[in-house]
């Protein structure tokens, strides 16, 4: 980190050089020029991978696959959103067994992604360490308790999906094969231990110190009829928007940001916005079982929360409902039979939402009647929120003008990762800028 | 007499998909006794401390495809005494490879705006096309459990045996049937690398060789098996030409069939 002072004026120049326990790789500037912040940078050094125009010419079945490798911490959400996005195009859902057979494999990862982010990556800062690893030598219960609850989301994505990582068994239709439920049968106890220990962590952060900090952005999310949402359900936001997801294309807009060359996602005539588990959770708390909603309140959260800093807090709720849904869903497994639907393909376009542990995640192909890709269309969270996160640190830095450079250095870190930003995802179609001077 | 200086252990990312490294702290189990015997010197993903080189391990994910990044790993192995590439990324090129075989311009065009904002290379190649690389460890992502075995062996001064025979053998060993013979299902277990444990058709689906070539692989015969069951050209081209599209045999292969 360094901070520069120019001579003859009143100018704090603050660079956070790479911004550690993101995924990804990024860096934040900020600009204060006379007592006003003037500038709020979130560089990406992610090289570009294009996704988009390689995915031209390949086959309808491959996208699963190959879309996964956008981003290694959340495989699933990608995988999910390829398949719903494939089977609208090609005009077939797909029978209950398989719906729940999916949202247990998505619950696995919101365990395991949120635990990593709450435990991992999070966590050190409030408690004042450089890492997981350093925190772990005053507080090693916290850390393998912790890792202990991550293994057990991961368990199930490996049961289900093969392994952890771009798992293997998602396809088209359904599943390659159905895991029988002696497979499954390990997830359980593990699951039940780590509730106990989601509760615990619950508590931990629930007693944090958190910034007064609230900020006044469109929340956007999926909603579900009756459901907390995972895989299906209309876009909603805070501010009445209520569309189909077969409409986002005429809702949200990706602009060009001269002062940052990056794109920024902007609901159409309204502007900036946010998705993830603050948006998700505000606008979903009703679709809660009783049992969370108590956990919520117990941990100082009301039905609707706007301050970033405690996103770490609603990580953690969902953490529990995640572990619970995924309780339920085993109780009554049966493997579907068959394990997977015939999708054949025709000439179509076709679009899905999904929700990502970081938030909503778009998919839109349109494929020939061979099931060729024609043209591929990925708005992934973090790439949404980025416009948002600068808005937010400028007005959070403002109010802490006073700092020295190094703590507020400090502070504008934790502020970024409380968006827990994914920048390998939000960067396939980021454009970046090197800079040399 | 003071304490035995821990060895250091650096993680450098180049373009990929953080995966890899991620494996480092999906080893649950490991992950604490491991950090107990070296020090962390420079693990982004995980902790803010860096510390400057040398260091004694350096662990390389993703593939270079940036002059920046060109300059960037000649650093890097200036101050890492052992430097392994794990990944497929970072062993092949990845699945960003696919690039090589069009023209990157277009590609730029077709997902961004400004494509003249982009600062990319025509391709995307592997690290030990750029520097001398001590070891490689496969997969799209790596095995969490050889990425521990590596550090182990390190840890011990030994050197890690990875067996360089095809999946073929991972799925007699697990007990696998066969799914080329079992169901006609084309799988490239017989010329991919071993070390993922046969799981593809263990969920009763055909390898997709995520782990790359095999050492000398018969590339041609296993076209004639799968052309026998149906599989056309284009389907071949496609199948060698995923994650690891610029492994030289795999390449070389998908490119009889695109001409035909
Ligand atoms: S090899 Fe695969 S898993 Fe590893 S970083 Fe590259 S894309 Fe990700």
């Amino acid at each position: 980190m360094s901070s520069v002072r120019e001579p003859g004026r009143k100018t704090r120049s603050l660079r956070v050089e790479a911004l550690a326990r993101v995924e990804g790789e990024g860096g934040l500037s900020i600009k204060i020029r006379d007592g006003k912040v003037t500038e709020a940078l979130l560089r990406i050094f992610e090289p570009p991978r294009f996704f988009e125009a390689f995915l031209r010419g390949r086959q309808y079945t491959e996208a699963p696959d190959l879309t996964a490798r956008i981003c290694g911490i959340c495989p699933v959400a990608y995988q999910m959103s390829a398949v719903h996005a494939m089977e609208a195009a090609c005009g077939q859902g797909v029978p209950p067994e398989i719906r729940s057979l999916r949202r247990l494999l998505y619950c696995g990862e919101w365990i395991e992604s949120h635990v990593l982010h709450v435990a991992m990556l999070h966590a050190p800062d409030f408690l004042g360490y450089e890492s997981a690893l350093h925190m772990a030598r005053d507080h090693p219960e916290v850390v393998t308790k912790s890792l202990a609850l991550k293994k057990a989301g991961n368990a199930i994505v490996t049961r289900v999906g093969g392994r952890e990582i771009h798992p293997v068994n998602v396809r088209v239709g359904g599943f390659y094969r159905a895991p029988s439920k002696a497979e499954l049968a390990p997830l359980v106890p593990a699951l039940q231990e780590g509730r106990g220990h989601a509760q615990e962590l619950l508590d931990l952060v629930a007693g944090f110190t958190f910034p007064d900090f609230e900020a006044d952005t469109e929340f956007v999310a999926l909603r579900h009829p009756t459901d907390y949402p995972l895989n299906e359900g209309r876009i909603v936001s805070s501010r009445g928007l209520d569309i189909p997801v077969s409409d986002y294309e005429s809702h949200f807009a990706e602009e060009h940001v001269r002062h940052s060359n990056a794109l920024h996602s902007r609901l159409k005539g309204r502007g900036h916005y946010f998705v993830g588990p603050l948006a998700r959770y505000s606008l979903n708390f009703d679709r809660l079982p009783g049992s969370i909603q108590d956990a919520a309140r117990k941990a100082g959260l009301g039905p609707v929360c706007r301050n970033p800093f405690r996103s770490i807090v609603v990580r953690m709720v969902e953490t529990l409902w995640a572990i619970d849904e995924a309780l339920r869903i085993l109780a009554s497994y049966e493997p579907p039979e068959p394990s997977s639907v015939p999708v054949p393909p025709r000439a179509a376009t076709g679009s899905a939402c999904t929700e990502a542990p970081r938030g909503i995640l778009y998919h839109r192909y349109r494929i020939a009647a061979d099931g060729t890709i024609e043209d591929a269309r990925i708005v992934p969270p973090t790439s949404q929120n980025l416009a948002t996160i600068e808005d937010d640190l400028k007005a959070f830095v403002a109010k802490r003008l006073d700092l020295p450079s190094e703590a507020l250095g400090w502070q504008c870190e934790q502020a970024v990762r409380n968006y827990d930003p994914c920048i390998s995802c939000a960067t396939h179609f980021l454009t970046v800028t090197v800079d040399r001077d | 007499m003071g304490e035995r200086k821990k060895p250091t252990l650096a993680v450098f990312k180049f373009a990929s998909c953080d995966g890899c490294q991620l494996s480092l702290l999906d080893c649950e189990d490991e992950l604490l006794a491991v950090a107990a015997e070296v020090e962390i010197a420079n693990f982004l993903e995980a902790s803010r401390a860096v510390a400057k080189g040398p260091y004694d391990l350096t662990l390389v994910e993703g593939s270079i495809t940036t002059p920046h990044d060109a300059e960037r790993i000649h650093q890097i192995r200036r101050v890492s005494k052992t430097l392994v590439a794990i990944g497929a990324c970072a062993t092949a090129g990845g699945v960003q490879a696919l690039r090589n075989t069009g023209d990157v311009s277009d590609f730029a065009k077709i997902v961004y705006a400004s494509p003249q904002y982009i600062e990319t290379l025509g391709k995307s190649t592997p690290i030990v096309d750029h520097v001398f690389v001590d070891f490689e460890l496969r997969g799209c992502p790596v095995r969490k459990e050889q990425l521990v075995g590596l550090l182990g062996a390190w840890l011990n001064g030994r050197a890690l045996e990875v067996s360089s025979a095809s999946v073929c053998l991972e799925c007699k060993r697990r007990g696998t049937p066969c799914v080329m013979v079992a169901a006609g299902t084309p799988c490239l277990g017989p010329v991919t690398h071993a070390g993922c444990g046969a799981l593809c058709p263990s969920f009763r689906r055909g390898c997709y060789g995520c782990f790359g070539p095999m050492e000398s692989p018969n590339t041609a015969s296993l076209a004639a098996v799968w052309t026998s069951l149906g599989a056309t050209g284009p389907d071949l081209v496609r199948a060698f030409r995923s994650f690891n599209a610029g492994a030289e045999p795999f390449r070389r292969e998908s490119e009889v069939h695109e001409q035909r």
